[in-house]
């Protein structure tokens, strides 16, 4: 397994993203030219014009897959909140997570007065992407 | 201009280059039809299998790095750790299933031991607690192994034998199969530094229910709290935390119940439940039975002491989706765990007279929850 995992892994090509620069630039030019030959009305126009839908067709798909592939390539790291609370003041204070924090863990004396700080609530806050299913609720 | 002669006047002349692509692509596509199908499908299944190598790598880098932070190894952990992600355990043998949950129960403690030996082994510096995150994090590291191999296994078969069958089996479940690996990824991410995950939910309500009270050890790897509540004397069970443990809930509970004579009017099992798509994560429901997940052998037991006494037996659930359970707890999930307090409350006042003895058992891991 050792050996496997030593090779880094497939991200990126540069080879593609090279073949789609001069797909997308051949495309663009035969659109051009098809309008060249349309102001002329040569009926030509036709090959460039399919030709250049083709590639400009192709070259859009090939970046969006590479573009979504490079996206999913990742590991999401989400913010952990953690509250500490004076069990007798009742002063609250919200940070981010740290090692060795644990719900119910007795952090010291509070700053205002003799109580005693404790770790109340450690949770991460989700936000819905999209839309919500409401029509079968 | 008519649509149809558009090819015809756009290119004159050509029009049987139309006729010719139409009618290779038509012979193509009856004979071809199956084996093109069968290549899209395998390059979505490679592109999955790329991902699912990229988080078990991932999974297996955050191991060693945290193992090396915490554990302060003298010898370099990077083998180890490769041979701890191959480990297997066998099951027992079920064609005579009597006495099985025994043998299971045996096979499972002996796997947990050599973990832990195993663990202590590859990070010497780390105490029980930390010990205890890291056998949770190299099992998440394992599982996202086993995932990533028996895909390949399928993949490369269904390329050999150029099985649309195969390929198309592993393609139907290639979403849920993602699913789950991502959540493992959280779950080891969670692991590695201690955070509290949505399975540790049930454990969480008994902690709060525990909480400033005297808490003995009991059975392995389990606290137990004598708690006045309601008028009640409640015994308050959970797996022993921050570290990360699910401790073994049905035996503590076997051992209350014979500690005071069966006399106990009834058991409320507080547990996180898988939801159904469509449903929040943190709605709170009510139900009877034993609200345990695992192997089976706790919910065994349980069930056993339960009979034998005929005590009844209620359950406290918390929704939530397989990622939610073994990722950092979210704050529906947190915020449900108050709303279990009290529900737990309400079934004992409804359920039992001043007076009585129950048992609350949160049940769950208690990594990232103190007691």
């Amino acid at each position: 397994m050792s050996e496997e995992t030593e090779q880094p892994t497939r991200r990126f090509s540069s080879i593609v993203l090279v073949v789609i620069i001069v797909v997308l630039a051949l495309s663009l030019t035969a659109l051009y030219q098809a309008y060249g030959l349309f102001l002329k009305e040569d009926l030509t126009m036709g090959y460039y014009l399919l030709i250049g839908f083709i590639g400009l067709a192709l070259s859009t798909y090939m970046l969006f897959q590479t573009r979504r592939r490079m996206q999913r390539f990742t590991l999401k790291t989400q913010p952990i909140t953690t509250t500490t609370v004076c069990s007798k003041c009742g002063l609250k204070n919200v940070r981010n997570f740290e090692r060795g924090d644990y719900i119910l863990k007795e952090l010291g004396p509070c700053t205002k007065c003799e109580g005693t700080m404790m770790i109340s609530a450690i949770y991460r806050e989700v936000t819905q992407k999209g839309k919500e299913e409401k029509v079968f609720t | 201009m008519q649509l149809e002669t558009l090819p015809s006047q756009l290119l004159p002349g050509m029009d049987w280059i139309f006729q010719v692509i139409f009618t290779l692509l038509f012979i193509v596509f009856v004979f071809y039809g199956q084996r093109i199908q069968m290549y899209i499908m395998v390059r979505e299944i490679e592109g999955s299998l790329l991902r699912l190598k990229f988080i078990r790598d991932e999974g297996r880098k955050i191991a060693i790095k945290t193992i090396k932070e915490i554990g302060k190894p003298e010898v370099d952990p990077v083998e180890r750790v490769d041979q701890f992600l191959e480990y297997i355990t066998i099951p027992p043998e079920s064609m005579d299933p009597s006495g099985i949950v025994w043998k299971l129960e045996h096979i499972l403690d002996v796997r947990e031991d050599r973990f832990k030996d195993e663990v202590k082994l590859m990070a010497p510096a780390a105490d029980e607690t930390n010990t205890n995150n890291l056998e949770n994090t190299l099992e998440a590291a394992a599982a996202l192994n086993m995932i990533y191999k028996v895909i390949r296994h399928f993949y490369i078969l269904g390329k050999k034998t150029l099985s649309l069958y195969i390929i198309m089996q592993i393609q139907m479940i290639l979403p849920l199969i993602m699913r789950e690996a991502e959540a493992y990824a959280s779950a080891l991410k969670a692991f590695s530094i201690g955070q509290p995950i949505g399975d540790g939910a049930g454990a969480l309500v008994a902690a709060k229910l525990m909480h400033g009270h005297r808490k003995k050890k009991i059975e392995k790897d389990c606290v137990v709290a004598k708690v006045p509540l309601e008028g009640r004397t409640a015994y308050i069970i959970k797996a022993e935390g921050p570290g990360g443990n699910v401790g073994k809930p049905g035996e503590a509970i076997k051992r209350v119940v014979e500690k005071n004579d069966g006399k106990i009017s009834m058991i409320v099992m507080i547990d996180a439940a898988l939801k159904l798509e469509g449903e929040k994560p943190g709605e709170v429901a009510e139900g009877v039975g034993a609200a345990i997940g695992g192997p089976g052998t706790e919910q065994y037991k349980i069930e056993e002491s339960i009979l034998k006494h005929k005590i009844p037996i209620n359950a406290v659930i918390i929704k939530e989706d397989i990622g939610d359970a073994v990722s950092p707890m979210r704050k529906e999930i947190f915020d449900a765990t108050e709303v279990a307090v009290e529900r737990v409350k309400h079934v004992i006042k409804e359920r039992t007279k001043e007076g009585d003895t129950v048992i609350i058992a949160g049940i769950g891991n208690s990594i990232g929850v103190g007691q």
